[in-house]
Formats: C-alpha cells, sequence, structure tokens
C-alpha cells in the first residue's frame, strides 16, 4: 500500500505542476471563446509571455516586475487580436495563426538580440523566480487552481458572465439590450490574456530558470484542445487539463517500461493521445462537444 | 459591394498590406539595432547575387508553393486547411517510404513517379480524415487540422526512433536510397555547358510550376472549380444550385492534402535521399502566409513563394553578416504578412476608398451642373 502511495503522490504533483500552464490557458481560452472570439492564438501569447517574464526578470531580479512584464505583453497580444477581429471583423483563426507565429519568431529574434544566446534568456537566480512554497508547488500553481474557482464563478454567477455567454451565443441580442458587443468580447480577451500572460510566467520562471526558443512546446494547443474537450465549460476543461497532465507526467515514467498484458506503451502514443482523445470527441463519437453559437463570427451591427 | 476599381483590389490593397507588413519589419530590424536598408541589401545579394543563392531561393520557393497551393485550393472551398505542416510531413514519410521500397532493381524511370504518387497519397489521405469529419461528423476542420499536425509529428518520431533507423545509426535516419532520387538542376547545367555551383534545387521546381498550372485550370477553367469556388462563396447557394457540399469537402481537402505532400517530393526525393526528422518544419504555416499574401491565386502563390524564397534564403546570409538577424526574422516576417495580408487586409482600405470617393463625388457634381 505504501508502494503505491510513494508512487502515486509524486505522480500526481507532476500531474498539477504540467497542467498548470494547461489550466491557465484553457480558462483564457475559455472567456475568449464564449464571447464568440475563436482563440487559437493561445500557444503565442503563452510563449511571448514567457519570453517576456524572463526577460524582466533576467533585468530587475524581481518575479512580480515578470509578472507584471509577461501579463503586459499577453496582454498586448491579445488586444492586437481584437483589434483585427473585433475591430476590424478580420478572420479569427487567421488572426490567431498569425500571434502564434509572430510569437514564435520575435521571441528568439529579441532574445538574440538583447541576451546573444542563441535565443535564450540567461538562468535565473532562485530568487527572481517563483520557487516552491512549503507544499511543494509554487504560488502560481495555486493562482491557476483559483482561477478555475474564479471563472466557474465569473461566468456562471455574475452578471458579467451572463452578458458574456450571451454574446457568445446571440451577439444580436446584447446589441439590442443596449450592451456594447465590442467591448464584452473585448474585456474577454484581455482577461484571456492576463491568464496566458500566467500561464507563461509559470513556464519560464517557475518551471524553469529561463526562456528557452519554442519552449510553450504545443500547450497552448493542449489547452486549447483541453478546453473543447471540457466542452467550453470551467469545470469539465479544468479536468481534462488534469487529464491531458497525467498523461503527459506517465508518459515520462512510463518510458520503457513494460505494462503488465500490453507490453512497452510508445511514449509518442501517449504524448498523441490528447490530440487523438479530441478528435475522437469531435468526431461525435464519444458525447458532442457544441461550441458557443456565434463563434467565429464577425458581429456586424444592423444598421 | 465595393467602391473601389478591380485593379485597385487586386493589385493596390495586397501590395499596401505587403508594404505594412514589411514598414512593421523593418521597425523590428531597427529596434534590434540593425540598418533595416543594410539589412535589406544584404538580403538581396544573399539570396540573388550567386548562382548558389538563386539555386537555394528556388529550392525553398518550391516548398512554398507547394503549401501555398494546398492552402488556396481549400480556402476557395472556404475550408481553413492549417494542416499543411503535418501533410507536408507525412507526404515526405509516403515519398521515402516508396523510394525505399522500390530501391532494388527499379529503373529511376518508374520508382520516381510511383514515390512522387505516394506523397501526394500519403498527403491527401492525412487531410481526408478531418475532411471527412469536417463533411460527414460536423467536427470544425480548424481544430482537426490542428490536432493532425501533432499527431503526424508524434507519427513520425514514433517511426524513425523505433522503425525506420538505420542499423547502427546514431540519429534517427533511415539509410539512403539510390533509385528515386530527383535530379538536380546545377548538375543538368552543369552537364549542358552552364556552369553553376551546386545546390539544393532539384527537378520538383517543375512540379510545382504544373501544379500552378494545374490548380489555375482545375479551379478556373473546369466545371468542378466552379462549384468549389460556389461552395467557398456562399454555400447555400452552391446546394440549392446542386452542388453536394459533403462530397465536394471531402474531395478538395484531398486535393489540398495532396498538394501539401509534394513538399515531401522537394525534400526527400530532391534533397536528403531518406528518411529523417522536421524535414518539412514550418512550410505548413509559410503556406498560409503565401496563399494570403499571393491571394490565393496560383500568379499571386508564385510570386509571394519567389519572394519568401528570398527571404529564407537571403536571411540565411544575413545572419553572417548582422548577428542580432537570424532566420528567425524571417518567421516573424511570415507572422507580420499572415496578419496584415490576413487579418487586418481591410486595414488600408478607408485610406485608399478616399480618393475614389473624391473623384466619383466631383464627377456626380459636375453631371449635376453640366
Amino acid at each position: 500500500m505504501s508502494d503505491v502511495l510513494a508512487l502515486l503522490l509524486p505522480t500526481l504533483a507532476a500531474t498539477l505542476r504540467v497542467a498548470t500552464p494547461l489550466i491557465l490557458c484553457a480558462m483564457g481560452g475559455l472567456f475568449s471563446e464564449r464571447s464568440g472570439v475563436i482563440d487559437v492564438g493561445l500557444e503565442g501569447k503563452m510563449l511571448a509571455a514567457a519570453f517576456a517574464a524572463a526577460a524582466v526578470a533576467a533585468w530587475t531580479g524581481s518575479p512580480w516586475e515578470a509578472l507584471a512584464g509577461a501579463i503586459a505583453v499577453s496582454c498586448a497580444m491579445a488586444a492586437l487580436h481584437g483589434f483585427a477581429v473585433i475591430t476590424h471583423r478580420g478572420n479569427q483563426v487567421v488572426s490567431g495563426v498569425a500571434i502564434n507565429i509572430l510569437a514564435s519568431g520575435l521571441t528568439v529574434v529579441f532574445g538574440n538580440a538583447w541576451f546573444q544566446a542563441g535565443g535564450q534568456t540567461p538562468a535565473l537566480p532562485d530568487s527572481a523566480r517563483f520557487m516552491p512554497l512549503p507544499g511543494g508547488f509554487s504560488l502560481l500553481v495555486y493562482v491557476a487552481l483559483a482561477s478555475v474557482a474564479l471563472t466557474w464563478w465569473v461566468v456562471t454567477r455574475t452578471r458579467f458572465g451572463l452578458r458574456l455567454r450571451a454574446v457568445g451565443e446571440a451577439p444580436a441580442a446584447i446589441d439590442a439590450a443596449g450592451i456594447s458587443v465590442a467591448w464584452l468580447r473585448y474585456r474577454a480577451i484581455l482577461i484571456c490574456g492576463a491568464l496566458t500572460g500566467i500561464a507563461g510566467t509559470y513556464l519560464a520562471i517557475s518551471q524553469n530558470a529561463n526562456f528557452s526558443k519554442e519552449m510553450s512546446a504545443g500547450q497552448g494547443y493542449i489547452a486549447l484542445a483541453a478546453l473543447i474537450f471540457g466542452k467550453w465549460k470551467p469545470i469539465p476543461a479544468f479536468g481534462a487539463c488534469l487529464v491531458f497532465g497525467l498523461l503527459d507526467a506517465v508518459a515520462i515514467r512510463l518510458q520503457g517500461v513494460a505494462l503488465p498484458g500490453i507490453g512497452e506503451v510508445p511514449v509518442q502514443f501517449i504524448q498523441a493521445l490528447p490530440y487523438v482523445l479530441t478528435v475522437i470527441l469531435l468526431a461525435g463519437l464519444i458525447g458532442k462537444a457544441v461550441a458557443p453559437k456565434a463563434i467565429g463570427v464577425p458581429y456586424e451591427k444592423e444598421h | 459591394m465595393s467602391k473601389l476599381p478591380r485593379w485597385v483590389d487586386v493589385g493596390v490593397i495586397p501590395l499596401a498590406n505587403v508594404v505594412i507588413a514589411f514598414a512593421v519589419a523593418a521597425l523590428v530590424v531597427l529596434a534590434v539595432g540593425a540598418s533595416p536598408a543594410e539589412a535589406f541589401k544584404d538580403m538581396l545579394t544573399g539570396a540573388l547575387g550567386s548562382s548558389e543563392g538563386i539555386g537555394y531561393t528556388l529550392y525553398y520557393a518550391t516548398d512554398y508553393m507547394f503549401t501555398g497551393l494546398a492552402v488556396a485550393v481549400a480556402f476557395h472551398a472556404g475550408l481553413f486547411n492549417i494542416g499543411g505542416e503535418g501533410q507536408a510531413y507525412l507526404g515526405g514519410l509516403g515519398a521515402g517510404l516508396a523510394a525505399l521500397a522500390l530501391d532494388h532493381g527499379v529503373s529511376p524511370v518508374v520508382a520516381i513517379p510511383l514515390a512522387i504518387a505516394a506523397a501526394a497519397a500519403v498527403g491527401a489521405l492525412w487531410a481526408a480524415i478531418p475532411g471527412y469529419l469536417q463533411a460527414y461528423r460536423g467536427s470544425h476542420i480548424v481544430i482537426t487540422t490542428i490536432m493532425f499536425n501533432f499527431i503526424a509529428s508524434a507519427l513520425m518520431v514514433y517511426l524513425m526512433v523505433n522503425v525506420l533507423i538505420a542499423p547502427g545509426s546514431m540519429s534517427p535516419e533511415s539509410r539512403d536510397f539510390t533509385a528515386a532520387q530527383l535530379p538536380l538542376v546545377s548538375d543538368m547545367l552543369n552537364h549542358l555547358g552552364f556552369a553553376v555551383d551546386p545546390s539544393p534545387l532539384n527537378l520538383s521546381l517543375v512540379l510545382a510550376l504544373l501544379c500552378c498550372i494545374g490548380v489555375w485550370i482545375l479551379i478556373w477553367h473546369t466545371p468542378f472549380g466552379y462549384e468549389v469556388r460556389a461552395l467557398g462563396f456562399n454555400s447555400n447557394a452552391a446546394v440549392y444550385a446542386g452542388v453536394n457540399p459533403k462530397r465536394l469537402t471531402l474531395i478538395v481537402m484531398c486535393i489540398s492534402g495532396a498538394l501539401a505532400g509534394l513538399v515531401g517530393v522537394n525534400e526527400i526525393l530532391g534533397v536528403h535521399h531518406r528518411l529523417l526528422l522536421d524535414f518539412a518544419a514550418g512550410y505548413g504555416f509559410g503556406g498560409i502566409a503565401v496563399a494570403l499574401m499571393g491571394r490565393n491565386h496560383p500568379l499571386g502563390i508564385v510570386l509571394a513563394s519567389l519572394l519568401f524564397g528570398v527571404l529564407q534564403q537571403g536571411g540565411t546570409e544575413l545572419s553572417f553578416d548582422i548577428p542580432a538577424i537570424t532566420r528567425d526574422m524571417v518567421v516573424a516576417i511570415q507572422g507580420l504578412v499572415i496578419l496584415f495580408s490576413g487579418a487586418l487586409a481591410n486595414l488600408p482600405r478607408p485610406l485608399l476608398e478616399a480618393p475614389f470617393l473624391w473623384l466619383a463625388r466631383r464627377r456626380a457634381a459636375q453631371e449635376g451642373t453640366g
């Protein structure tokens, strides 16, 4: 029994650590997508935020200033997305792809120019990072957990949340009620920017001690998958993040281990599982994921 | 609908979008402490100043043409195929597997066409699944193609590390094949008596240009292309006109995936002559920039591909002269082009519309008085 516990507890702890950026990104994406704005740019915002956090921490030595810098950069990118798709009614997927590619290129360009280390930032001392608290987790892990409760409360129990859900389903109704569709959506994607900013901070200065090229490594897309897997609802999306985090934590531990009755499971299979599961879900084979009705459609006021 | 003459719509506005994107890129170059004018000059010299540079530029452009066409064909049907990355990757797998299988006693005349067909077929298959799910199960193609990129990547790592790795090899690469190698353009020119430096440019460029012509004929000069454009323009109207949207979605995705898969021909049959990891990285997303910049027209795609070829080759050369600027700058420029030619394509419109509105108003006033 104690053997099982000895194996189980570290795995669960690892799961929570791996799932933290997923949770933050998924909650951010939830605000954006429930308001009717597709966000495939979670990955890019998180990567840019990670770079900003590492750069600011390297300059100032303060994790708090790093967090503020990361949130500012991530929100700026979210605002750019909003300018393109809300103000100019551009294609939301195209804009999100642009943000991902832009972040992937610019982080390395600026990283090279400022730190001359092939896109990496210098290794940070512990004082410039969010280190594990006595419980074994860094503060940002608790922030991620709190963000789930807060997201649930805001989306389902507040007036803002009601309007948020309404603008994602029927923006014309919101407009007819005299509420600005654009402002509501801008607020939603800025909240998304703030949460992805925290996710990036966690990657660069809590989980790691510097920024390295492409360090988000597809986690923004996994978060998007988790959001869809959780049917755009906070608690199920949180659950999906934990499941995907568990797969990731287990994949590392299962490397080269033969499971009884199955044999050795290729690591790549476990890594691909979140994507495969999401495709199966989208195919309608396990339940049905119904997106907010107005998602992806720019709102045009009737004259 | 549009208040602008056609030449402004298809010529001036796309150009203005690209100019804005490059102006922002110039600001980034300034921000990292380099001179945009000098960078531009170095880039052009690096890309077009030598036969080697031109060879590399055209070799990169070949990949962009394939993925650009892939994105464009899907766009015409109103589908956004972000899966070019994975389709190109697995297209290379198809080409490589065919080439490895046909390596013994098969003439190149047979092996090459079969390997090309395998690249197209596997690329098409990898796009067909998201296409089928979109058409018949209502899954959003953007999400499924993103997921398929990652699944392709995991699959390739698994196959290369565990199955296809050459015995005794340290890196995950297969053994070399010989039969299905595409001829290099530099070798051919040297045979004909023109002295050019070696470069990876191979006959895939001809294949890419043929695909451009093929797509142009298919989309604008066949009943099938008419149906595709009808579906993309107004799917409800297309259905009333007798188009079967499900079947068409599936076919268009297969064509799109096949085109992306041909990147594998350029990379695996043309250059590497073995299977390896990450040979297609970046071209799938680059194809989105190419298609948006080229307004989904083969001619525009050729021009945009050449530009990105110049950027990629010039950018590589540039990093030797100006260390602050690396090839990642090219990635950033791709992002800017996708932003300003895609999502923010209408940004310069009001400004460009103003003079024409003014002219129209003046003409109306003159007619009123005269």
